[in-house]
C-alpha cells in the first residue's frame, strides 16, 4: 500500500463511503465541479454526478439546515465548510437544531459537518481558527480532530456511519505534510477513543490535531536533553471524551501538560483540567499545566502568528517546569 | 361555491389588503360535500381545545406558556389540508389545526402542554413543538426561521430519492427577517426542491407590526427576489387557503418548484396567554372578532350553501366529547422519571450517567484512592536538574 496524505485518505474515505451507501451526499460551497477549496472534494461529481455532489449557495445555516433535513428522511449528508472559520454562521443551526433534534423530538440527525481547521498556515484571523470548544460545550454533537492520515479516514468513515451528528476537523497544515499507509480493508476508528502517540512514563502531554507533532518533537528532545520519558495522548475524539485513556495516562505519569492550538480561555484544556481534578486528584505530583494559544484573533504575520500559536519550544518549557515539582 | 378567494376587508393597513397578484393557472382543486365538512371539523377542534387549553392553563396544569391561533384556525386548516398523507409540514406555533390535519391527536396535545411522561417528546418539550415523520410533521424549534432550511433538505431527499412527496414549511411575517429564512428558501429554490413556503401574515410578531418588520408592499413581492413562484390568499377564508396552497403543491408535485404562499390573517390573541397586547390600536382586535372570524365566516359559507344547522350542531357536539375524552385521558398520565432527562441525547451513549451529587451517595465523603504517599513533594523529583 503506497503512502497517501491527510487530505487524500479523507478523500478516500469520502469515496469508500459514497460508494458503499446511496444514502451519502456531499454538499458545500465550490465542493463539486470545482473540488473544494482545498481540493479534498476532488473527482467526487464526476464519479457520483451533481445530484450526489451538490454545489450549494453560500448559505453556511442553508446547507447545514438542510443537511438536518434529508437526514431526519434518511440520508446521510457531509457537509463541507470552506473554511471552518465559517461554522460560526450555522452555530444557531447546529445547537439549537442539530444537536437538540434526537433530544426533544426522536429525530435521528445522522450527518457530518467537516471543514479545513486550525492555523500555523499564515491564514489570518478568519481561515486559521479552531473553533471546536464551543460546541464541545453542545450536548448533542460529536467532535472529532484527527492528527494521522489513518485516523482521518478512518475517523471520517466512522463519522459518516455515526447515528448522530459529528463534526469533523481537518487539520489544514497536516493536509499535505503527513502521511500514512492505509490499513487494507474497511478501515473505521471508532469514535471516542483517544490513541497514546507515545508512550512514557515521567509526564504526560495529552493533545490533539497539530500540535500532536508539537508533543512529539518536544517528547523526543526532552528525552534526548533532560532524559525525560514522555507519554504524547492524542485525543482524536473531543466529545465524547476518553475519560478512561486520560485517566489512565494520569496515573501512570502523575504529570500533566493540556497542549491545544485553540485559545487558553475557555479552550478544552480546561474542561480536561476539571476532570482530571474531580477524577484523580490523589495521583497528581504537579498541577496540571496548560500550553495554549494566547487569548487573541490569530494575525496573518509569521512573527506575530507564530508568538500567538503555541510551539514545541513552548512545550519543553512547560514540561521541565512540570518536572521539576 | 367560489373558486378563488377574495380578501374581505377586516381594517388591516392598505399594505396587507393589496390586491391580489393575477390569478396562477387553477389545477383541480375541488372539494367534496365530505371534505367541506371535515375543513369545518378541524377548525372547530383547534379552536375548543385552545379553549379547553385556556381553562386548564388557569387551572395552572399547563406547566409552560400557552399559544393560541384564536383567528388563524382556517390559514393553519385550509393550508395543511392541501397535502397528501405521505406529504411533510413543519407547523408554527400557531398551527395546530394544521398538526390536527395532519394526524396529531388532541391527548397528544394536552399531555405535551401539560409535561406528562407519555407525552409526545416525554416532557422534553413544550407546547405544540413535536413531531412525527411518520404522520408527516416535524416538530419545530424557537428560533424562527430555522426550519425553512430543514425543510428545504426534508424536501431534497424527496428530489434525490425520486419521491412523488411535497414539503411544506409555516413562517410568520417576522421571520421572513431572518438569515435562515433567506438561506433556506434560496437554497430550496436552486434545487428545485418540492417545497411551499407559507408565510402566515398575522400582523404581528410577538408586538412588533409587520411594518417594522420589512418595507416589502407585501410578501408575497418577495417571491420574485427568489425566482420562485407567488400565490397570495386572505387566510381566514379557509377554502381561499386551500386552494391557494393546493396550487402550490400540486406545482411543487410536477417538479415546479417552490412556492412562497402569504396567507394574510390576524392574530386576535396575544403573542402567549400572558401577552396583554398592550401595542395594538383600539378596537383592531373587536373588529376583525367581529368581521373576519374564519370559522363564523366558513358558517354563514356553509349555511349559504345548504348546509344544515343541525349537521354542524353534530359536528360541534362530536369536537366537545373528544376535547372531553382526551382532557379525561391525559389528566391521568404520570410526570416524567427524572432518570429520563438523561437518556437519549445520542443514539451512542445512548444515556449520560448522573452526576455523582446525583448518584444518592449518602455520604460526602469516601475513601482516597491513593492513601499510601498521596503525595511525592518529599520524594526526589523526577527530571529536576
Amino acid at each position: 500500500m503506497p503512502e497517501i496524505t491527510y487530505l487524500e485518505a479523507i478523500r478516500e474515505a469520502l469515496f469508500e463511503e459514497m460508494e458503499r451507501d446511496a444514502d451519502v451526499f456531499c454538499i458545500g460551497e465550490d465542493i463539486g465541479a470545482y473540488g473544494g477549496a482545498f481540493k479534498v472534494t476532488d473527482g467526487l461529481m464526476a464519479k457520483f454526478g451533481e445530484a450526489r455532489v451538490i454545489d450549494s449557495p453560500i448559505s453556511e445555516i442553508g446547507i447545514v439546515g438542510a443537511a438536518a433535513g434529508a437526514a431526519h428522511m434518511g440520508m446521510r449528508p457531509v457537509v463541507e465548510m470552506q473554511f471552518i472559520d465559517f461554522i460560526a454562521n450555522a452555530y444557531d443551526m447546529l445547537t439549537n437544531y442539530v444537536a437538540t433534534a434526537r433530544y426533544r423530538a426522536f429525530l435521528p440527525c445522522p450527518m457530518v459537518v467537516r471543514g479545513p481547521s486550525g492555523g500555523y498556515v499564515r491564514g489570518g484571523p478568519f481561515h486559521s481558527q479552531n473553533p471546536e470548544a464551543g460546541f464541545i460545550h453542545t450536548p448533542g454533537l460529536k467532535v472529532v480532530y484527527p492528527s494521522t492520515a489513518e485516523d482521518a479516514k478512518g475517523l471520517m468513515k466512522a463519522a459518516i456511519r455515526d447515528e448522530d451528528c459529528v463534526l469533523f476537523f481537518e487539520h489544514k497544515y497536516l493536509y499535505r505534510r503527513i502521511k500514512g499507509v492505509m490499513p487494507a480493508g474497511d478501515h473505521v476508528v471508532p469514535i471516542g477513543k483517544a490513541r497514546i502517540a507515545r508512550e512514557g512514563t515521567d509526564l504526560s502531554i495529552i493533545t490533539y490535531a497539530a500540535p500532536v507533532y508539537k508533543a512529539l518533537e518536544a517528547a523526543e528532545l526532552l528525552e534526548r536533553e533532560d532524559g525525560l520519558s514522555v507519554e504524547v495522548l492524542d485525543l482524536r475524539t473531543l466529545a465524547p471524551l476518553d475519560d478512561d485513556a486520560i485517566v489512565s495516562t494520569v496515573k501512570k505519569t502523575n504529570r500533566v501538560l493540556i497542549l491545544h492550538e485553540d485559545t487558553r480561555t475557555g479552550g478544552i484544556a480546561g474542561e480536561l483540567t476539571a476532570r482530571i481534578n474531580e477524577s484523580c486528584f490523589e495521583w497528581l505530583d504537579a498541577p496540571v499545566l496548560r500550553v495554549t494559544a494566547h487569548d487573541v484573533p490569530l494575525p496573518y504575520a509569521p512573527s506575530l502568528e507564530d508568538f500567538v500559536l503555541p510551539q514545541t519550544a513552548d512545550v519543553v518549557l512547560a514540561a521541565r517546569r512540570l518536572a521539576a515539582y | 361555491m367560489a373558486r378563488t378567494g377574495t380578501k374581505r376587508d377586516g381594517g388591516r393597513d392598505a399594505r396587507t389588503s393589496a390586491t391580489l397578484p393575477p390569478a396562477a393557472v387553477e389545477g383541480d382543486v375541488a372539494l367534496s360535500d365530505a371534505q367541506r365538512l371535515e375543513l369545518y371539523y378541524w377548525m372547530r377542534l383547534t379552536r375548543s381545545l385552545e379553549e379547553r387549553l385556556v381553562n386548564l392553563y388557569r387551572q395552572t396544569k399547563v406547566v409552560g406558556g400557552l399559544f393560541r391561533s384564536l383567528g388563524q384556525e382556517a390559514d393553519a386548516v385550509g393550508s395543511a389540508f392541501a397535502l397528501e398523507k405521505h406529504d411533510v409540514l413543519s407547523p408554527l406555533i400557531r398551527n395546530l389545526g394544521s398538526m390536527l390535519v395532519k394526524g396529531a391527536t388532541p391527548v397528544e396535545i394536552l399531555k405535551q402542554y401539560m409535561a406528562k411522561a407519555d407525552s409526545p417528546t416525554r416532557g422534553r418539550e413544550l407546547n405544540i413543538h413535536f413531531g412525527d415523520t411518520e404522520r408527516g410533521f416535524i416538530g419545530q424549534i424557537s428560533p424562527l426561521g430555522d426550519m425553512v432550511p430543514v425543510m428545504a433538505g426534508v424536501t431534497l431527499s424527496f428530489k434525490m430519492r425520486r419521491q412523488p412527496r411535497v414539503g411544506l414549511v409555516y413562517v410568520g411575517d417576522g421571520a421572513t427577517s431572518t438569515g435562515a429564512f433567506h438561506e433556506g428558501i434560496n437554497l430550496a429554490a436552486v434545487q428545485r426542491c418540492p417545497l411551499v413556503v407559507v408565510v402566515e401574515n398575522n400582523g404581528y410578531a410577538y408586538s412588533t407590526p409587520t411594518s417594522k418588520q420589512t418595507l416589502a408592499r407585501q410578501f408575497v413581492d418577495k417571491a420574485a427576489g427568489y425566482g420562485v413562484a407567488a400565490e397570495q390568499a386572505d387566510g381566514n377564508d379557509v377554502i381561499a387557503t386551500y386552494e391557494a396552497t393546493k396550487r402550490a403543491v400540486d406545482r411543487a408535485r410536477r417538479g415546479e418548484g417552490v412556492t412562497l404562499v402569504e396567507l394574510i390573517t390576524y392574530r386576535r390573541k396575544g403573542h402567549a396567554e400572558h401577552d396583554n397586547q398592550s401595542y395594538v390600536p383600539a378596537g383592531e382586535i373587536e373588529r376583525w372578532e367581529r368581521d373576519n372570524d374564519p370559522i363564523a365566516r366558513y358558517v354563514t359559507r356553509l349555511n349559504a350553501e345548504g348546509v344544515g344547522a343541525d349537521v354542524l350542531a353534530g359536528i360541534d357536539a362530536r369536537v366537545q366529547r373528544e376535547v372531553d375524552d382526551a382532557t379525561d385521558l391525559a389528566e391521568q398520565s404520570g410526570v416524567p422519571e427524572p432518570l429520563d432527562a438523561l437518556t437519549g441525547v445520542y443514539a451512542d451513549p445512548s444515556v449520560v450517567p448522573p452526576l455523582w451529587f446525583r448518584e444518592g451517595k449518602r455520604s460526602a465523603v469516601d475513601s482516597h484512592e491513593r492513601p499510601e504517599g498521596w503525595g511525592t513533594f518529599d520524594a526526589p523529583a523526577k527530571g529536576a536538574d
